[in-house]
């Protein structure tokens, strides 16, 4: 926690029903859950909290929920029961599938989404379509906890130095792993001879766009790529470092052959200077809930007059 | 599609797909047109905790396989092996970590 440069609180609907409340027109807040946003007047209005919910989750991301991701919102209309959503666009359809579907959403538990007032629970939900656009949603619960607020920080995991290249040579290509994996033993053998750092003092990587950067040591096709974007990552205690580092790699990203090649090939550099700066580089270091003796315990609402 | 001895996931599915959790999980889901293709998917010993262990690096007890036949959904979820932003992080938004899950074979025997 103590490294965490950023933590954010996300609220829940509370803070957001009580600016109504006072009687706020236009509310500009901070952080809060997606489906808070639109729990907030519901909930106010006395609308039961399991269909509320539902539906707020259900419209959060707008026309994804209907057959038509790409157009615009939704009407969800909440009464005691349940709920009925359909999309705005008349061209778009809400089916029982779409609908279903969006619970898994960014969600690690089709059935259970953790809000800081509770959590929403759709495992008995049943859903009804109605016609060609609309569908109905019963059966969903909320169920009560005392109030908390999740905690998110962000750290600093050091300042990166970047250089991209690219390599067509099918010579090169052919083996491209085998390429790599020289010339970063080479490099490290360097840095530590002609810099003095050692593998503790910074982080390395070639990534092969085209090849398996986006997978690593998932990737299962290990066909030769046509063409590979080399992107070279170096992150370190501070900025001076890593481009240090970086420049130090620069004649071998533009000139590394393959083991059985009599000549020196060159690459294709994006760019002269070739490294780029990135400055600070965040991780994710903190989750955490806290709880609260009051759900605006952390809050601050100021009303403009 | 062909649904020989050596079809995947990818055959049979209409869509696989990744995303990021939070920052610390990612959830992946296989969405089936009809039951066969459902059926296929779900069957015993296609989608397991340690297949997903296998094909992601990452430790099968804290693997969460759900199936959801009336979805035609079958979803995974597991702990990122690097925390959204961190050094060895290779995909931000995890939106393209579907593809080992999409590539496992529907025979139970086939690795």
């Amino acid at each position: 926690m103590l490294r965490c440069t950023h933590i954010v609180g996300i609220m829940g609907h509370e803070p957001i029903a009580e600016a109504i409340r006072r009687g706020a027109d236009v509310i500009v807040a901070g952080r809060a859950t997606d489906s808070a946003l639109i729990a907030a007047v519901p909930l106010l209005r006395s609308c039961p909290p399991g269909p509320t919910w539902h539906a707020a989750k259900t419209a959060e991301c707008g026309a994804l929920c209907t057959t038509e991701p790409r157009t615009g919102g939704v009407l969800a209309t909440i009464d005691e029961s349940g709920f009925t959503i359909e999309p705005l666009d008349p061209a778009a359809a809400c089916t029982t599938r779409t609908v279903a579907a969006h619970m898994l959403y960014e969600n690690a538990d089709p059935f259970r989404m953790r809000e800081p007032s509770g959590t929403l629970d759709t495992s008995e939900a049943r859903y009804t379509q109605l016609d060609a656009r609309r569908v109905r949603v019963e059966g969903s619960r909320f169920e009560p906890a005392s109030p908390t607020m999740k905690l998110e920080g962000a750290a600093v995991a050091g300042y990166q130095t970047i250089a991209i290249s690219g390599v067509r040579d099918p010579d090169v290509l052919a083996d491209i792993g085998a390429w790599r994996a020289t010339l970063v033993t080479f490099l490290a053998d360097g840095i530590q001879r002609v810099l003095g750092y050692g593998s503790g003092d910074y982080h390395l990587e070639l990534r092969t766009y085209g090849f398996d950067a986006v997978l690593g040591d998932l990737e299962p096709d290990t066909t030769p790529p046509r063409e590979v974007g080399l992107v070279l990552l170096v992150t370190a205690g501070d900025q001076e470092r890593a481009t240090a580092i970086a420049k130090y790699a620069n004649p071998y990203l533009l000139h590394w052959p393959t083991a059985d090649m009599d000549h020196l090939p060159s690459f294709a550099f994006l760019s002269s200077p070739a490294e780029t700066e990135r400055g600070p580089i965040y991780e994710f270091v903190l989750q955490h809930s806290v709880s609260l003796d009051a759900p605006g315990e952390l809050v601050r609402i100021e009303i403009d007059p | 599609m062909t649904q020989g001895s050596g079809a995947t996931i990818v055959d049979v599915a209409s869509l696989v797909r990744s995303k990021n959790a939070g920052p610390f999980w990612i959830t992946l889901d296989v969405f089936c047109d009809t039951d066969d293709a459902y059926d296929l998917v779900s069957a015993p010993g296609v989608v397991t905790q340690q297949r997903i262990a296998d094909v992601y690096g990452v430790d099968p007890s804290f693997v969460r396989i759900f199936r959801l036949p009336e979805l035609r959904v079958i979803k995974v979820s597991f702990p990122r092996r690097h925390p959204q932003g961190s050094v060895r992080d290779r995909d931000m938004h995890a939106g393209q970590q579907h593809i080992p899950l999409s590539r496992l074979p529907l025979s139970a025997r086939m690795r």
